[in-house]
C-alpha cells in the first residue's frame, strides 16, 4: 500500500455540489427530456398471471387518431433477449423477451407496445387492443412452485427450480450431536417494492446513424453494451445518458424491456420516443425485492457458544430471471449468514423458484438483509432459550479483533473487523443498562417496552474480478475513472459510477482534491454519460461505488499529481522529491512564496515547449481499479419500542446505531445514507409488504396499499461510528449505502419480540403491523387463559 | 378548449387548454417547468406539490382550469431576485436531499407549514410533511432543515421589527 493519504478535504462535511440545481428545480431527470417531434409509448400488459396468448388484435388501435404504430412480440423480436449477468452452477435460465410472445407469466408482463403522438393517445389506443388469452393455472408461492404438479412457467425447462445452491463448511452433524441446546426459526422475508421516488423513464432518438438513450438507470454502460449488441449497432454509435436519477435501490440495476423497446422504436421510426412508467405500472413492471423463506436451526452450548448453523432457503425469483437475480439469494445471502460470528459448522442450501409474479432482483442490501435477519433473529432466540443477555450471546461468538484476517466458515476472508467496541458504543447510546427500569415503568402504564439489537457484517466493494468470475458473475468488478486537466487548470473527473442520490459529485471531488493538491471547488465530477466517461463503468450498486470507484478516482488523481510534480520540479529547477502541491500551488518544500500556480503547470503541459526530457504533452489520466478483496463494514443497531396492547401499534422510542465503514470521506453523506437505509429497514420490519392473491393479482398495487414509511412513521436516529480501516484499499474505505437497511430490520423485529416476551410471544411474521401484533397479543392472552 | 389566466412564479399566462388537463401537466408540459415532479398516480407521494394562493396542493389532484385566476408558485419560483429562499438554503445545509426528486414538493410543503406556524415542533413538522414521501433521507435531515429554516425566518422577521424598538 502507498503512504497514508492526504486528508485535507477527506473527512470533512463538504457541502454537496449536487444541491444547487436540485433545490432550484434545474435538475434534469429523464422524463424532463422532451425533444421536438417526440412520440410516446404505452404498453399493453397482461391482466393474467399465467395465460397463453392466442391472438392479438390491434386493428382498432391502429385506426385511433395520433397512433403511429403498434408492435407485438413477433415484430419486436429484433430487440433480442433481456440479459442475465450471473450464472450459478446448474442454473435453469429463462428466456426473457421484451414483449411476451407465447405466454404471459405474470400480471404486468408486456404484450404489445403502442406508439402515438401523445401520452394520452397512446394510452387510449392501448386500451383498444384486444388480446385473446387462455388462462393457465397459477403459482405465486415459491415453496408451492417446487412441489410436484405445480404449474410450470417455462415449459422448455420442465421445472420451476432455478437452482440449488449449497454452501457448506465444518462438520454440521457433529455440531448438532454436540449441541446442548438447539433453536429453530421459520422466517418469511417478505416481498418488497423498491419505490424509488422517480418512476422509470426512457427517451431515445436515432439521428445520423447514432442512437442516444436517456434512461433512469444505475448502470448506463451495461445498457449501452446490451443496446449495441442486441440491436446490432456499433457500440461507438450508442450513447446512453443517465441524467439525474431519482433513487434506485437496486430497482434500476437492470437492462429493462422498455430500454430495448424504446431504442428499437426510435431507430425504426426515426423519431424521438419516450416512455415513462405510471407508479401503478411500475409496481408490476419494475423488479421487486427480498421474498424468500428460511428454515434456520442453530446448535449451541448452554453458555451461548454457537456450534453450527443449518439453513434451508427457498427464494422466489418471480416469472423470469432478471439481470443480477441469480446472485442475490445465493452469493450475497448464503456467504454472509455467519455474519460477525465464529461459527464452526455451516450448512446452507438455497433453492430458487419461478413463480407467476413480478421478477425479483436486488433491493437495497440484496441478500445481506435476509442473511442478517436470519442470524440475528437466531441469536436472540438462542439468548431467550438459555436465559442469557442477547448482547452477551453476541460477544461470546464475535470474531475477535486479533483473529483478522479471518476466513469464515462459509469461506470468505474478512480482512479486518472489531465488533465489540461498536456493540458497546451502540448499547451505551441506547442506555441499555437501565432498560429494565424503563420496561417496568412502561408496564405500570399498561404498555410493553422492548429493546432489540442487531450486529451485522456486510460484504461490500463488489468485487474482485477473479472472485466475480469464480462465482459466476459474467463481468469484472472493477471501476474506472478518467481525469482531464484542461490547459487553464480546470479539472474534470469522469467516473464509471452512476450515482442517483449518493453524492459522488462531492465525495469524488474531495478525494481528487486531496490526491492532486487542490480544493474540491476546483474539481468537476461528471458521470452517467457513456460518450465522455472511460470505456466501461460498472455502475452504482452493492455499496461498491466508494470502495471501488472512489479508489479509481484516487489512483487517477495520484497520476495527475505525479505528473504535476515532475513538470513543477522541471520549471522550478528542483528535485521532484522536494516539490509539493498544496491548495492549487506547486512549490519547493519550504519555499511557498516561489510557487507556480496549478494552472501554470497545466498550461506548460499543453504548451509542451518546456517539459522534462521525453515527457508526453498533456495532463490526463485514466485508471481501472480492480479491488483485491471485498470490504466488510460492520456495526450494531439498537431499537427501543413500546407496544400498545389495546391497539397493537408500535412506537419507536429510540434508535441508536454505531457503524464502521472505515474512513469516512464526507460524514454528512455517510449519516444521510444511514438515515435512509435505516428507514427502509424499519419499513420492512413494520410496514411494507407486497401481497399477491392466489390468482397472481398484486393486491398491494399502488402507494395506497403499500406503506412507504412517512416522516411520522420513523423517529430521529442517534448515530455514532468506530473507524476500522480496511487494508484492502489505500483510503481504508468500505462502503455505507446498505448498512442501515441491513442493521435495522433485525433490530426492530428483535425489539418488538422482546417487548412481547412477557406474553411468551417468540415470533410474528413481518411486517409487524398493528393488526398482526394485536392478534398475536390476543392469541397469547387466550392461550394463557 | 378552455381559456384560463394563471400566474405562475409571478408571471401571468393566458392559456387555451383541454379541460381535462391536470395542473401538473400544464406546469411540466405546457410551461416546461419541470422542477415539479410526478412520482405516483394516486396522490400519495407529494412530489408534485405546489403553492396555490399560498397553500400547498398536490398539483396532480387539480385540473388546470380549477387554477384559473390563481397564483401558483413552483420550486422554480421559490428564489426571489436570485436570492434562495431560506428553506432552499436549509435543505442544502442540513443535507435534506439526496436524489432530489421529492425535494421540490417537500420544500413547498415546508413553506406552507412555516407560513402557518412560525415555530413548529418536530412532531408538527413530521405531521405536516407526512403526505410527501422521500425514500432516500429517512426524513431526519428534512426535519432538521425545516426547523433551521423556521429559526432563520423568525430571525429575519425579528430583525425587520428591530428598528421600531430602536425608535422607542
Amino acid at each position: 500500500m502507498t503512504a497514508a493519504p492526504s486528508t485535507t478535504y477527506i473527512g470533512t462535511r463538504t457541502p454537496r455540489k449536487e444541491d444547487p440545481k436540485l433545490i432550484t428545480g434545474q435538475g434534469v431527470f429523464t422524463d424532463d427530456v422532451t425533444l421536438p417531434g417526440t412520440v410516446y409509448v404505452s404498453l399493453v400488459r397482461s391482466p393474467h398471471a399465467h395465460a397463453r396468448i392466442r391472438r392479438i388484435d390491434a386493428a382498432a388501435a391502429r385506426k385511433e387518431p395520433g397512433v403511429v404504430t403498434v408492435v407485438t412480440g413477433q415484430d419486436a423480436g429484433a430487440t433480442g433477449v433481456l440479459p442475465v449477468f450471473i450464472t450459478v452452477p446448474g442454473m435453469n435460465g429463462s428466456k426473457h423477451m421484451p414483449l411476451a410472445t407465447d405466454k404471459a407469466r405474470y400480471v404486468g408482463d408486456a404484450i404489445a407496445a403502442v406508439v402515438a403522438d401523445s401520452r394520452q393517445a397512446a394510452k387510449r389506443a392501448a386500451d383498444m387492443i384486444t388480446v385473446e388469452y387462455e388462462p393457465l393455472p397459477v403459482v405465486v408461492d415459491a415453496v408451492k412452485a417446487l412441489e410436484q404438479g405445480a404449474p410450470i412457467l417455462h415449459e422448455d425447462l420442465g421445472t420451476n427450480l432455478v437452482f440449488t445452491y449449497p454452501v457448506k463448511g465444518g462438520d454440521i452433524d457433529k455440531a448438532f450431536r454436540d449441541a446442548e441446546v438447539t433453536v429453530k426459526l421459520h422466517i418469511v422475508n417478505q416481498r418488497l417494492i423498491p419505490n424509488a421516488m422517480e418512476p422509470r423513464s426512457v427517451v431515445a432518438k436515432f439521428e445520423a446513424g447514432e442512437l442516444t438513450v436517456w434512461s433512469s438507470t444505475q448502470i448506463p454502460h451495461f445498457v449501452q453494451l446490451i443496446l449495441a449488441v442486441n440491436l446490432g449497432l456499433s457500440q461507438n454509435k450508442v450513447r446512453v445518458i443517465a441524467p439525474e436519477v431519482g433513487g434506485g435501490f437496486g430497482s434500476k440495476l437492470q437492462v429493462y424491456a422498455e430500454e430495448l423497446l424504446v431504442a428499437h422504436l426510435a431507430r425504426t421510426l426515426g423519431r424521438p420516443v419516450k416512455w415513462t412508467e405510471d407508479r401503478r405500472e411500475g409496481y408490476l413492471a419494475t423488479i421487486h425485492g427480498r421474498d424468500l423463506v428460511q428454515d434456520v436451526e442453530v446448535a449451541a452450548k448452554r453458555d451461548g457458544t454457537v456450534l453450527g448453523v443449518r439453513i434451508r432457503t427457498v427464494a422466489n425469483v418471480g416469472a423470469y430471471l432478471q439481470a443480477f437475480a441469480p446472485g442475490i439469494p445465493t452469493i450475497l445471502h448464503a456467504f454472509i449468514i455467519p455474519g460477525a460470528y465464529r461459527i464452526p459448522a455451516f450448512d446452507c442450501e438455497v433453492r430458487g423458484a419461478y413463480t407467476n409474479t413480478t421478477p425479483v432482483d436486488a433491493y437495497r442490501g440484496a441478500g445481506r438483509p435476509e442473511a442478517t435477519l436470519a442470524i440475528e433473529r437466531a441469536m436472540d432466540r438462542l439468548a431467550d432459550e438459555i436465559g442469557m443477555d442477547p448482547a452477551d450471546v453476541r460477544r461470546k461468538n464475535f470474531i475477535q479483533p486479533d483473529a483478522f484476517p479471518f476466513t469464515t466458515i462459509s469461506g470468505i476472508t474478512y480482512d479486518s473487523g472489531n465488533y465489540e467496541p461498536a456493540l458497546d458504543r451502540a448499547l451505551e447510546m441506547a442506555d441499555y443498562k437501565s432498560f429494565e427500569k424503563r420496561r417496568a415503568e412502561a408496564k405500570a402504564r399498561g404498555k410493553y417496552r422492548g429493546i432489540g439489537l442487531s450486529s451485522y457484517v456486510e460484504i461490500c466493494g463488489l468485487a474482485p474480478s477473479k472472485a466475480n468470475s469464480a462465482l459466476g458473475v459474467g463481468w469484472g468488478g472493477y471501476e474506472s475513472a478518467r481525469i482531464r486537466v484542461h490547459p487553464t487548470g480546470a479539472i474534470q473527473v469522469f467516473t464509471g459510477t452512476s450515482p442517483h442520490g449518493q453524492g459522488h459529485e462531492t465525495s469524488w471531488a474531495q478525494i481528487a482534491a486531496d490526491a492532486i493538491g487542490v480544493t474540491p471547488n476546483d474539481v468537476e465530477v461528471r458521470h452517467g454519460d457513456t460518450s465522455e466517461s472511460p470505456g466501461m463503468g460498472v455502475g452504482t450498486f452493492g455499496s461498491r461505488s466508494l470502495a471501488v470507484g472512489g479508489i479509481a478516482v484516487h489512483n487517477a488523481a495520484q497520476k495527475i499529481r505525479e505528473k504535476v510534480i515532475q513538470i513543477g520540479a522541471h520549471l522550478l529547477e528542483a528535485s521532484p522529491a522536494d516539490v509539493v502541491v498544496e491548495g492549487g500551488k506547486v512549490f519547493v518544500k519550504g519555499v511557498p512564496e516561489k510557487a507556480k500556480a496549478f494552472g501554470e503547470i497545466s498550461m506548460a503541459a499543453y504548451l509542451a515547449s518546456n517539459l522534462p526530457e521525453g515527457m508526453e504533452p498533456g495532463l490526463e489520466a485514466t485508471t481501472y481499479y480492480d479491488p483485491p478483496n471485498f470490504t466488510f463494514p460492520f456495526g450494531t443497531h439498537v431499537a427501543e419500542v413500546e407496544v400498545d396492547p389495546d391497539t397493537g401499534s408500535i412506537e419507536i422510542i429510540r434508535y441508536a446505531a454505531c457503524d464502521d465503514c472505515g474512513r469516512q470521506i464526507n460524514p454528512m453523506i455517510v449519516e444521510g445514507q444511514l438515515h435512509g437505509g435505516i428507514t427502509q429497514g424499519i419499513g420492512q420490519a413494520l410496514y411494507e409488504t407486497a401481497v399477491y392473491d392466489a390468482s397472481g393479482q398484486l393486491l398491494s398495487g399502488s402507494m395506497m396499499e403499500y406503506h412507504v414509511p412517512t416522516a411520522a412513521d420513523v423517529p430521529a436516529f442517534s448515530l455514532d461510528h468506530t473507524v476500522t480501516l480496511t487494508k484492502t484499499n489505500p483510503l481504508g474505505v468500505k462502503g455505507i449505502g446498505e448498512a442501515g437497511t441491513i442493521g435495522s430490520t433485525p433490530a426492530m423485529v428483535n425489539a418488538v419480540i422482546d417487548a412481547l416476551s412477557p406474553l411468551r410471544i417468540t415470533h410474528i411474521d413481518m411486517p409487524l403491523t398493528a393488526e398482526k401484533v394485536w392478534r398475536a397479543i390476543r392469541d397469547a392472552g387466550e392461550a394463557r387463559r | 378548449m378552455s381559456k384560463i389566466t394563471i400566474t405562475v412564479n409571478r408571471t401571468e399566462h393566458e392559456l387555451d387548454i383541454e379541460p381535462s388537463l391536470l395542473l401538473v401537466d400544464l406546469l411540466r408540459d405546457t410551461l416546461r417547468l419541470t422542477g415539479t415532479h410526478v412520482g405516483c398516480d394516486t396522490s400519495q407521494c407529494g412530489a408534485c406539490t405546489v403553492l396555490i394562493d399560498g397553500s400547498a396542493v398536490k398539483s396532480c389532484t387539480v385540473l388546470a382550469v380549477q387554477a384559473d385566476g390563481a397564483e401558483v408558485v413552483t420550486v422554480e419560483g421559490l428564489a426571489t431576485d436570485g436570492e434562495l429562499h431560506p428553506i432552499q438554503r436549509a435543505f442544502s445545509a442540513e443535507h435534506a436531499l439526496q436524489c432530489g426528486f421529492c425535494t421540490p414538493g417537500l420544500m413547498i410543503t415546508a413553506v406552507d407549514l412555516l407560513g402557518r406556524n412560525a415555530k413548529p415542533t418536530d412532531a408538527e413538522i413530521r405531521d405536516a410533511i407526512k403526505g410527501n414521501l422521500c425514500r432516500c433521507t429517512g426524513y431526519n435531515n428534512i426535519v432538521n432543515a425545516i426547523r433551521s429554516a423556521a429559526s432563520e425566518m423568525r430571525g429575519a422577521a425579528t430583525s425587520v421589527e428591530a428598528p421600531a424598538e430602536v425608535k422607542r
